[in-house]
């Protein structure tokens, strides 16, 4: 249980269909199931389109706000490096933020086209160094599709690693019961397997 | 059973903003429902789709907003609660019969949900900010703040329209329409599905001069309405009790900005939130700022209440030092960062973290920009690199709204300006009139943009003698929005089968000459076509039809069918760039100088395969064999 007067504010970055908004759903679900009150924030509709979307979670005594304040993000997870680099914007050291990344990269094709440079994995997490505490890259999407076959479940690995490293403030148990709530039935066994898999990375 | 349904009176969930308007309206007995969809107020109607059924009531994705408004008010008319939301945009498509619905009144409920999008998210023509209809139509208009007050003011609206027999406007935003939070649920309230709309009453009958009393009237109805507002509890103050020289008066979601800047700041001003828009509560509101010295008015967009309030201090405490937008931005949306940073100029208070340093830092960064792109495998990139090369650099490629407004973007720059709905049309015949070289022109439109407001302007195009080709992107959906059904389709809102109202028959109903549906994947003869129709004298009709590729790839994981992947044989490969630059796929990448075609993007179109002048691309051997026809 976190103190009364700190809030938990969480970001979520990737590519739309990276699983970010099942991520988000878990983690509320989970706040809830703990007491909290909470807030999420997503963004559809053209954003969706192989755009940035990062969705915030916050949770915390009273919540108003949905969206995290510059600089005072707890935890960042990214589903990509460039944008998890990009919502460095919501870390800080004074917050001790920590950074959590899959490496997978996925290139936008505006910076191909428009002949931009992809930053490689090392720097990113060097300049995510500037914003964080602690700032690891994992290669989450790998261990996804080898263990289950599908990069679909990295959101899920990412997740458990972080719970494992009690990253995030909520109980194991409310995790789960969330993911089985919000994950259809056919599906929770392999991302049960998958989230317990990134806990013992830890 | 969805959630939404659960009639556990005290549960709490998480709903999202739209998903609580939908709820607020269960709990008030609606029976009608309908829609357009558009972002950010999408959800509200793809939840009616989910539960009505379920529910017992009637829901329908309507042709227009205009259409959908008016659905609405038939059904109220009639007797039954009804329920109408759609963006921003669709309200202008409305207001036309908007405006003389104040004037006619309801009998039943009516309750009017519009959604403005500040910072566009998702909107490209305007950052519009509706909260000028209100005083306009002579409507009342509630704000909510979180989801929470979304559910309870559609609750109220519902109320409220009853009581003065007119429809009610509710304003989110999409920092409302899209942020979930835990609601309270209430009961569900079975209420009337069928009704008859009763012609002896004279009520209806608009004409002058009894117009002319209604409109008195209407100013009588707001004036009541202000009194009510006065002492609702949907206005209230936050720190009421504190001594202070200083106050805010905040709106919707601004309101939560304020408080987690005051919390942040540790300052405990009295925060007079207003959720009656329109009318405001002006005694409340002079009451609250009369002992004052200053007052800080928080709400984004125009400064439609700060120069109501300036208006206001005018008699109540003219010595009153007003701020608001010349401290905050007219554009984008609020945050804490730039209301606490105003409360910082005004009070000298010190922020906790230093947010010039942090922004500069974080500004330094230079992280190259991920845009919004069609998706691999999009019908539309086919057709719109078929359009360029076939129609060349000088043509007129006319923009609408739709996925296809991605076009935007180089490599495929197929987007030259964009207004409205179906406004291309209407444009691109402009644009003819007045060329003396018969310049060529294309007008994109998408198959839901086609019925919502493409046909008046097609029409227009043949009667009035211009010559532009037509391409509507029939990809078999209302791609953009969320995947919701149109009338090219044959299927309703609420699931079940219609006879497909057929594109090619309308255009060719109306007397187009020149029609032909194309597969934008035929890559080859959707030039050859575009070639052809783009020399005729009359206008000309293309009608590209492929399903939007995101269904195709959830019907193939359904279905048990593969579609083909592609690779590229660096062999062969010459590294000309076609596939890259010509195309900008986002499963096609080039590091280093080598094309590689990421496998788990690919989506397996083949245009790529199609255009490659060094035929350096083919299917991947590992699918092959499994790949069959996807119809």
């Amino acid at each position: 249980m976190m103190k009364d007067s700190k809030d938990f504010n969480l970001v979520i970055a990737g590519v739309g269909g990276q699983g970010i908004l099942t991520l988000a759903n878990i983690v509320a679900e989970a706040a809830l199931i703990e007491g909290y009150d909470v807030k999420t924030s997503e963004l559809h509709g053209l954003s969706q389109r192989g755009g940035p979307i990062p969705c915030h979670v916050r949770f915390g005594k009273k919540i108003y706000s949905s969206i995290v304040m510059e600089g005072q993000a707890d935890l960042v997870v990214g589903l990509e490096p460039l944008e998890a680099l990009r919502v460095s914007y919501y870390g800080s050291k004074e917050r001790k933020t920590v950074f959590v990344f899959d490496t997978w990269r996925i290139v936008p094709s505006s910076i191909l086209t428009q002949k931009e440079a992809y930053p490689s994995v090392k720097e990113i997490e060097n300049k995510l160094k500037d914003f964080s505490s602690k700032a690891v890259g994992l290669n989450a999407s790998e261990i996804a599709k080898k263990e289950a076959g599908s990069v679909v479940y990295t959101n899920i690995y990412l997740l458990g690693y972080c719970v494992g490293k009690k990253l995030i403030p909520l109980q194991k148990s409310s995790i789960i019961e969330a993911m089985k709530k919000i994950i259809p039935e056919k599906y929770f066994e392999m991302n049960r397997k998958i989230f317990e898999l990134g806990m013992k990375k830890s | 059973m969805s959630l939404i349904l659960s009639n556990k009176a005290g549960e709490k969930a998480i709903l999202l903003g739209n998903e609580a308007i939908v709820r607020g309206a269960l709990e008030s007995g609606v029976g009608f429902t309908s829609t357009y969809p558009g972002t950010p107020s999408s959800e509200i109607g793809d939840t009616f789709a989910a539960v009505a059924k379920d529910a017992g009531i009637y829901f329908e994705y309507s042709t227009n907003e205009k259409v959908a408004f008016e659905a609405a008010v038939g059904a109220a008319l009639s007797g039954v609660r009804s329920l109408v939301s759609f963006k921003q945009f669709g309200l202008n498509v409305a207001s036309d019969s908007f405006m003389p619905a104040m004037y006619a009144g309801v009998k039943a409920g009516l309750v009017v949900v519009v959604a403005d999008d500040p910072n566009c998210w998702s909107s490209g023509q305007s950052e519009q900010d509706s909260r000028y209809y209100a005083r306009m139509a002579h409507v009342p208009m509630l704000e909510p703040s979180d989801p929470q007050e979304c559910k309870e003011f559609t609750k109220l609206a519902f109320e409220l329209s009853e009581k003065f027999r007119m429809p009610i406007l509710i304003r989110t935003t999409t920092r409302v329409s899209h942020t979930k939070g835990i609601v309270k649920f209430g009961n569900v309230v079975k209420g009337k599905t069928t009704g008859e709309f009763d012609r002896n009453s004279v009520r209806f009958r608009s004409f002058p001069p009894q117009i002319l009393e209604t409109h008195r009237e209407l100013h009588e109805k707001l004036k009541k309405m202000k009194e009510i507002a006065e002492r609702s509890d949907l206005n209230f103050v936050v720190n009421e009790n504190k001594k202070s020289e200083a106050g805010i008066i905040t709106f919707g979601a601004s309101f939560n900005y304020v408080m987690d800047s005051l919390n942040m700041l540790g300052l405990d001003f009295p925060v007079l939130k207003v959720g009656t828009t329109y009318p405001l509560p002006e005694s409340k509101i002079k009451n609250f700022i009369k002992n004052l010295k200053t007052v800080f008015v928080v709400e984004e967009l125009e400064d439609v209440i700060e120069e109501k309030i300036t208006e206001l201090a005018k008699d109540a405490n003219p010595k009153i030092k007003i701020y608001g937008k010349d401290l905050l931005p007219v554009s984008g949306e609020l945050n804490v960062e730039i209301v606490s940073t105003a409360l910082v100029k005004i009070t000298g208070t010190k922020n906790k973290i230093d947010l010039g340093k942090h922004f500069a830092e974080f500004s330094r960064l230079k992280i190259p920009a991920r845009k919004p792109m069609l998706c691999p495998g999009c019908p539309h990139r086919a057709t719109f690199y078929a359009a360029k090369v076939a129609a060349g650099p000088d043509a007129i490629y006319g923009g609408d709204i739709g996925c296809y407004i991605l076009g935007i973007f180089p490599p495929l720059e197929t987007q030259d300006f964009i207004f409205s709905m179906g406004a291309n049309a209407g444009i691109v015949h402009g644009m003819k009139k007045v060329s003396a070289s018969n310049r060529k022109a294309i007008i994109f439109l998408g198959d839901s943009t086609f019925f919502h407001a493409g046909i008046p302007g097609i029409v227009n195009i043949l009667y009035n003698k211009s010559n532009p080709l037509i391409i509507i992107l029939d990809n078999r959906i209302t791609a953009m929005t969320g995947h919701q059904p149109n009338p090219s389709m044959g299927v309703t809102g609420m699931g079940d089968s219609v006879e497909e109202i057929s594109i090619e028959n309308v255009v060719k109903g109306l007397g187009i000459k020149n029609v032909k549906t194309v597969d934008p994947f035929n890559v080859k003869e959707m030039i050859a076509s575009i070639r052809e129709f783009l020399n005729k004298d009359g206008p000309s009709v293309i009608i590209a039809k492929k399903e939007c590729r995101l269904l195709t790839v959830r019907r193939a994981r359904k279905e048990g069918f593969k579609l083909p992947v592609f690779e590229i044989d660096q062999k062969k490969c010459r590294k000309s760039g076609v596939c890259l630059d010509q195309i900008g796929c986002p499963a096609i990448t080039r590091e280093n100088g080598v094309y590689k075609i990421e496998k788990d993007l690919c989506n397996g179109c083949s245009l790529c395969f199609q255009i490659c002048p060094n035929k350096a691309i083919h299917v991947a051997k590992e699918t092959k064999e499994k790949v069959k026809s996807e119809k």
